[in-house]
């Protein structure tokens, strides 16, 4: 899309730069990390990272679409449990399930809490953090009361069920294969379909959107329905992955995934986010998680570090767009 | 959006006339305490005696101070949802100053103190960056704020308070709970500041036009500032009785407090648009949502059930108040 405006192209230039700078930042931490412990810069260990990170990067991007409209959605971490246990469930019952439609199950099953919580904000208008928050406590109540407190074990699950995580696409991980489609299909929706091009106007001006006829209401459904049924998506790779199914699994996960978006320079405020960023951001959080323990970082101190992380993000977003605005300002014709 | 929530606020301030009264929302409230008074002592006959029905409040008061500064943010048309994090720090910090050698009195002092410093961290962040919502802001401190507290503490538990300490907790003052008289303390105090003070109508003011109040000089940083403060003012108090009642300390406790003060406040008919609400809903609703989850524990209910419970509460609350009941 061609920039309409000074301000906009003006902006744009600004979000390069500031996505050159999260770029430097991670290479400089990489070089450090690097000096501290030899193993960190290996095929390996960088192959284990990007594992590590795909299912944050597809949740990132499913919670950048929320927050492009001007939402937040807390509830991610429940879905995710939710989704994984009952996928769990029908894995260890019916063994000769195919992967595809343990996919597909927690994508349904997570859509269905999307279409819920995307009801309560959009037809009924309820602010998405109450809405979210309670919700996050419903579906991980109902995790609790679906399992009875059971956990799924590795061996109660079929082997091709956990190679949806294990297994690898010439030598890539089928984690990562699935983040990085996700990521292209993301791509093409928000740059070059109508609706997506939506869904940011509706963030960035809710009013302007309602006057030029935007199904404002149906959009923003859409973006938690989306949201959910990523979180579903991802239930189903965690539990194969980490090959367990718990009543808490992913347990205050969401906070993980809306630092990575502000970290990629996401807004919360709306109508503002690119994917480019994004993935950055989400690689950086990703090496906060992996590469910390490797320079004997106590596990202790990787909360208040990520949470300095992103509340430092959010703040130099707001400096940033400050500054955008102020230089926009003294370029206009007069 | 906007339009129609001034539209909303005009109809509230208008002068009612009985049947009006009848039908608001705090009546309602009081019928459904009635309620789950009458189904607790259908499950439990030893519920509904007056010994048990004062001494049974201590069990959940202690993250009822948090409600009273929720109701000051959420009319301001903000949330808080660090005080959850804010009551763990204060109380590690508390704990782990006394084992330290500081003595109790000052250690007590510390914990409020330092509840009041993150809730001005929350203030300040949000004054200077106006830009910011309190969501995302207090959402990374929170965080934040628990991550220090497993920083100092890990995944210890410290305890070995002295014996008056438990006194905040447990003890009782003519055959009622300390805690239900500061619970009735904090009540007036902040009915009052609420009500009937001018920092109390300008934080109606600010939750219901915040642009006409910024032309009328109302000063809005330093309100919404000391509201903040106060938000954590009173994670400080809950550590203290929160810390009381267990004995002992851990950096996970209180997970999870912030849904229930929120829950308790929206079901109090508090807008979470900010701007409507009255200090006597939540209150009712702090003893509607505590018998409740007493008499589940009563009926042998599990934990997972009342979260699922708690939750659908929060959300049908917001709901019926979106459909306004009492205008049939």
């Amino acid at each position: 899309m061609k920039p309409v405006n000074n301000l906009n192209d003006r902006g744009n230039k600004i979000e390069q730069w500031r996505e050159l700078g999260l770029l430097s930042f991670i290479l400089l931490l990489s070089v450090g990390v690097q000096l501290r412990n030899p193993a960190f810069l290996t095929v390996d260990n960088l192959m284990t990272l990007l594992t590590h990170t795909a299912i944050l990067g597809i949740l990132a991007v499913g919670m950048m679409l929320v927050l492009v409209t001007g939402g937040i959605d807390l509830s991610i971490g429940s879905t995710i449990a939710l989704s994984g246990m009952i996928t769990a469930i029908t894995v260890s019952t019916y063994s000769q399930l195919p992967a595809l439609i343990a996919l597909l199950e927690g994508t349904l099953i997570g859509c269905g809490v999307g279409m819920v919580i995307g009801l309560l904000i959009a037809r009924y208008e309820i602010l998405p953090i109450i809405a979210t928050l309670g919700m996050m406590n419903v579906v991980r109540g109902l995790t609790y009361v679906i399992s009875g407190g059971r956990w799924i074990s590795s061996y109660q699950m079929p082997t091709q069920f956990k190679r949806i995580a294990t297994g690898d696409i010439l030598g890539v991980n089928n984690l990562v294969i699935i983040a990085i489609i996700i990521h292209l299909i993301a791509a093409y929706f928000i740059r070059h379909t109508r609706t997506g091009r939506r869904l940011y106007a509706v963030g960035s001006n809710p009013e302007a959107a309602l006057v030029s006829g935007l199904p404002k209401r149906r959009l923003i459904f859409l973006a938690y329905t989306i949201m959910g049924s990523l979180s579903g998506l991802a239930g189903v790779l965690w539990v194969a992955r980490f090959a367990s199914a718990q009543g808490d699994t992913a347990v205050g996960y969401e906070l993980q995934v809306i630092a990575a978006c502000v970290l990629g320079g996401v807004s919360v405020s709306g109508g503002v986010g690119r994917l480019s960023g994004l993935l950055l951001g989400t690689i950086l959080l990703g090496m906060l998680n992996n590469a910390l323990p490797l320079i004997k970082v106590s596990p202790f101190w990787q909360m208040g570090i990520q949470g300095v992380t992103m509340l430092g993000a959010v703040i130099m977003n707001v400096l940033v767009r400050r500054r955008t605005e102020r230089m926009a300002m003294r370029k206009r014709p007069v | 959006m906007e339009n129609s929530q001034q539209a909303y606020n005009i109809e509230i301030t208008r002068k009612r006339g009985l049947v009006d009264r009848i039908f608001q929302w705090e009546t309602l409230l009081g019928l459904l305490l009635l309620l789950v008074i009458v189904v607790n002592t259908a499950i439990s006959p030893y519920f509904l005696s007056i010994r048990n029905l004062i001494n049974t409040p201590s069990v959940f008061l202690d993250k009822s101070f948090l409600v009273f500064p929720m109701i000051l943010t959420m009319v301001l048309g903000g949330i808080d949802v660090s005080v959850g994090s804010t009551v763990a720090l204060s109380a590690v910090i508390m704990a782990v100053s006394y084992n330290a050698g500081l003595p109790m009195e000052f250690a007590i002092l510390l914990c409020l103190l330092i509840g009041t410093v993150c809730g001005m961290i929350n203030g300040g962040v949000l004054v200077k960056f106006h830009e910011l919502s309190p969501v995302i802001v207090t959402v990374s401190t929170m965080i934040i704020f628990r991550g220090i507290a497993y920083i100092i503490l890990g995944d210890q538990a410290s305890s070995g308070f002295p014996k008056w300490f438990s006194f905040f907790g447990w003890g009782s003052v003519g055959g009622a709970p300390f805690l239900l008289w500061m619970f009735i303390l904090a009540s007036f105090f902040f009915g009052i500041l609420l009500h009937k003070t001018t920092f109390g109508r300008k934080v109606y003011g600010i939750g219901s036009n915040r642009i006409a109040c910024r032309y009328s000089a109302i000063e809005i940083d330093k309100i919404t500032f000391i509201v903040f403060a106060l938000n954590g003012l009173m994670a400080g108090v809950t550590a203290v009785f929160l810390t009381s009642r267990m004995g002992s300390t851990r950096p996970n406790v209180a997970l999870g407090y912030e849904l229930e003060v929120i829950t308790m406040v929206a079901l109090g008919g508090v807008s979470t648009t900010g701007g409507v609400g009255k200090i006597s809903g939540p209150i009712l609703s702090v003893f509607i949502i505590g018998y409740l989850s007493y008499g589940m524990g009563l009926a042998n209910i599990q934990a997972p059930v009342v979260l699922v419970v708690i939750g659908s509460l929060l959300v049908l609350s917001v709901l019926a108040s979106k459909t306004k009941l009492w205008k049939w």
